[in-house]
């Protein structure tokens, strides 16, 4: 065959390298291994270049997709990083995390054929490739304006305004609540999905650009907002959404039933699986339920997996297809050994004299109408109900938005959710000099999401503080 | 990052732990609390403020020695940095002119509620103390209290200070004042918290106490700290940590608490007794 006649379209979707089920269900290493250069180059040379690409209009922070995947063709991985560092800051962190099958990849002109170009894969290549490189040039900064902008909680959404601020030339402080910056990507996700020194250095890259982290600093309890209006030009509020919701059913309260935060930030934050050389206790669990379908829930299953658990079930009162959860990390997740309850609702917890969890009873369910979210709504199947022998439950159904900041914040006006009000084009809150985005303002949503807020509220406040005479 | 002032044991097990931390001295009111991490590995543990100085810029802490934490805690010395000292956490006691404020303390909580009968005493309340051990010489600032015009009565299991017995005497504490006290304030252990209540309930005397549940982030985001009072689900950390003595699930709270009792004898279990200079005259084995 003569290389013109050969068809011009390659569906050959690379995968990553990964770690076996067999063997990764046993450690917190990273799950897969990231493309080579090789692979990286094969898999961007599928890209078709289109005039008008979609899959930009699927990306939140719309990245210019096709002309970094372009370097990557040329093996210019320097130009590659650089054009996508223009639009997002954190590309080692939503290569790895976000939901590219719902956004760009989602818009991709080849998912016709069943074989979208893996665009996730492609932008975390390039910022491991210039991790590998030693020192990251930092970009220059903008002359000092003298003007001050304090950010409150140091998650996606925070470290983006920080970024962007402190290249306009204003000076920006973090404050940050834990011991640790980061926020969800250090107290939330694993290490085995996200490296933990992947977050230490997309926060070091900040520090270095000149932001001031405070760790161990509660803002609405430390200082309230309006003490820090006295020092500060301007304040960006991205606390995120950390108050776990428990379905208010009997025994919630036992030991051994947790909340999806606790339990992880146990893991994460705290490094519970290196106990007892880190302080922070941990149950050895043998049989684990997680109930909730998200990626927080398989987080959780595959993290009580890795501690030692013999027998880890989801539990979900839908059906797989529902299950908001990213598919690859459903599909991790069953690969490694979960065991997937589909349409069961947990009724209740049962303990034993010591106040310790051993049974869980649930009941089935059914689909039934469409509800408001267009998902169909599952329905109770009368006298279905069942038990299961349980020591652990982890409810991760989800959380409300942090009420410690709108608590303490008079003027700050919150939706009946809890979540503050903020125009979603600027993030300017019902306070004068506060804006606010992420998760505070959506509920708990994506990093891309928070990241996409935080760059349009850093846009408003530099307009802000530029425009402001004194 | 904190600077150690001063860590000294005030009575057996327990110790006296000053630190530099100027915003939360600034800022702390009776009733609150810090979440501290001795080290880079120490898990993150809740611990009452007993006192704080706005000119040095201190917090003192009052801690008993139990477990793996506190254990590290005790052997701090002056200049020593802690890693994280956060705070004030949770809600301040509610400050007001009830009448008699009768304040019941035991372990930690002798030196925890301080504040808050200072405060009381600010705003014209009559102070009663009710201070309570296992014996006489676990007793500590009884003088702090009485320069606040105080009251004082002890009530000690070996009758070796006051009533001889448990918290249950405080019945015969409350019919020997002239009137019943118009509130009740108890900090301290789990025990003497849940019988103070048990007997305030029958003489209808609203109480109110300083629960110490087990915390992470102290914020409302990991939900470990979560009690049922009145039937309904709290969190200590942001709902708290004062409730109503009486509408509180005693047995679940105690039930909790005792989350990791094995975990940390385990490590009672598998650690080096302490070497000689960090003994301060207590029997170790």
């Amino acid at each position: 065959m003569s290389e013109e006649k050969q068809s011009k379209i390659d569906t050959n979707r690379r995968d990553m390298p990964k770690q076996t089920p067999e063997m990764r269900r046993h450690n917190f290493n990273e799950v897969a291994f990231g493309y080579t250069e090789e692979l990286a180059v094969a898999e961007a040379s599928r890209c078709l270049q289109c005039k008008k690409p979609r899959c930009k209009t699927g990306c939140p922070v719309e990245i210019d997709i096709p002309d970094f995947i372009s370097f990557i063709v040329k093996k210019d991985f320097r130009g590659g990083i650089r054009k996508l560092k223009e639009k997002n800051c954190l590309p080692a962190v939503c290569g790895r995390v976000c939901p590219q099958e719902s956004q760009c990849e989602s818009q991709c002109i080849l998912r016709n054929k069943g074989a979208e170009v893996a665009i996730g894969r492609l932008e975390r290549f390039l910022a491991d490739w210039e991790a590998s490189q030693g020192e990251i040039d930092l970009p220059a900064k903008a002359r000092p304006t003298g003007k001050r902008v304090a950010v409150v909680g140091s998650g996606p959404a925070g470290v983006t305004v920080a970024g962007d601020l402190i290249l306009l030339g204003h000076e920006v402080t973090i404050f940050e609540a834990l011991h640790k910056a980061g926020g969800v990507l250090t107290y939330g996700i694993p290490e085995f999905r996200l490296p933990k020194a992947i977050v230490a250095r997309e926060v070091e890259y900040v520090k270095k650009l000149g932001v001031r982290v405070i760790t161990d600093y509660v803002v609405g309890k430390t200082r309230s907002i309006d003490e820090l209006l006295d020092k500060y030009d301007a304040i960006f509020v991205g606390t995120g959404a950390g108050l776990p919701w428990f379905m208010n059913i009997p025994g919630e309260n036992l030991n051994g039933v947790y909340s999806a935060n606790e339990y992880l930030t146990r893991m994460n934050l705290m490094q519970g699986y290196q106990f007892p050389s880190s302080r922070t206790p941990i149950k050895r669990h043998k049989k684990v339920a997680v109930v909730g379908g998200g990626n927080v829930a398989m987080d959780s299953a595959r993290t009580a997996l890795r501690m030692g658990a013999e027998e880890v079930r989801i539990i979900y009162r839908r059906s797989h297809a529902e299950l908001p959860a990213r598919a690859e990390e459903a599909e991790n997740a069953e690969e490694e050994g979960v065991i997937f309850n589909m349409l069961t609702l947990p009724v209740r917890y049962i303990g034993d004299e010591n106040g310790w969890l051993k049974e869980i009873e649930c009941i089935k369910m059914e689909l039934g109408e469409p509800d408001a979210s267009g998902r169909r709504s599952p329905v109770e199947i009368p006298n279905s109900n069942f038990r299961m022998e349980m020591d652990a439950v982890v409810c991760a159904i989800g959380n409300s938005p942090n009420p410690l900041v709108p608590s303490t914040t008079p003027g700050l006006e919150t939706t009946r959710r809890g979540t503050l009000v903020a125009d979603p084009e600027t993030g300017k809150t019902t306070r004068d000099r506060v804006w606010a985005g992420g998760d505070i303002v959506t509920g708990a949503a994506t990093v891309i999401l928070a990241m996409g807020a935080g760059r349009k509220a850093a846009r408003s406040i530099h307009e802000y503080l530029t425009a402001e005479k004194q | 990052m904190n600077k150690v002032i001063e860590r000294t044991m005030i009575v057996p097990n327990m110790h006296l732990l000053k630190v530099e931390a100027p915003e939360i001295a600034h800022k702390i009111r009776p009733g609150q609390f810090v979440i501290i991490r001795v080290n880079e590995e120490g898990e993150r543990i809740p611990l009452s403020v007993a006192d704080w100085d706005l000119d040095t810029g201190t917090i003192t802490i009052i801690f008993m020695e139990v477990g793996a934490s506190t254990g590290a805690l005790a052997e701090l010395k002056a200049g020593d940095i802690i890693p994280t000292c956060v705070g004030p956490l949770g809600n301040a006691t509610e400050i007001k002119k009830y009448g008699t404020v009768m304040c019941v303390a035991g372990c930690y909580g002798i030196g925890s509620i301080f504040p808050v009968a200072r405060e009381l005493w600010h705003a014209g309340n009559k102070i009663v103390m009710v201070f309570e051990a296992r014996s006489s010489y676990l007793l500590y600032w009884a003088d702090r209290y009485v320069s606040y015009g105080a009251k004082i009565f002890n009530i000690t299991r070996d009758g070796s200070l006051g009533l001889k017995g448990h918290v249950t005497r405080l019945a015969d504490i409350i019919h020997g004042l002239p009137n019943l006290p118009d509130r009740i304030i108890v900090n301290g252990c789990t025990y003497l918290m849940a019988h103070t209540s048990e007997v305030t309930k029958s003489l209808g005397i609203s109480t109110v106490v300083n629960l110490n549940p087990i915390m992470i982030d102290g914020t409302g985001m990991c939900g470990v700290c979560r009690v049922t009072v009145a039937d309904k689900m709290k969190f200590a950390c942001v709902d708290g940590p004062e409730f109503d003595g009486h509408q509180v699930d005693w047995k679940e709270f105690l039930a909790r608490r005792k989350q990791y009792m094995n975990e940390e004898t385990s490590y009672f279990r598998h650690s080096e007794p302490k070497p000689i200079e960090h003994r301060e005259g207590k029997c170790h084995t």
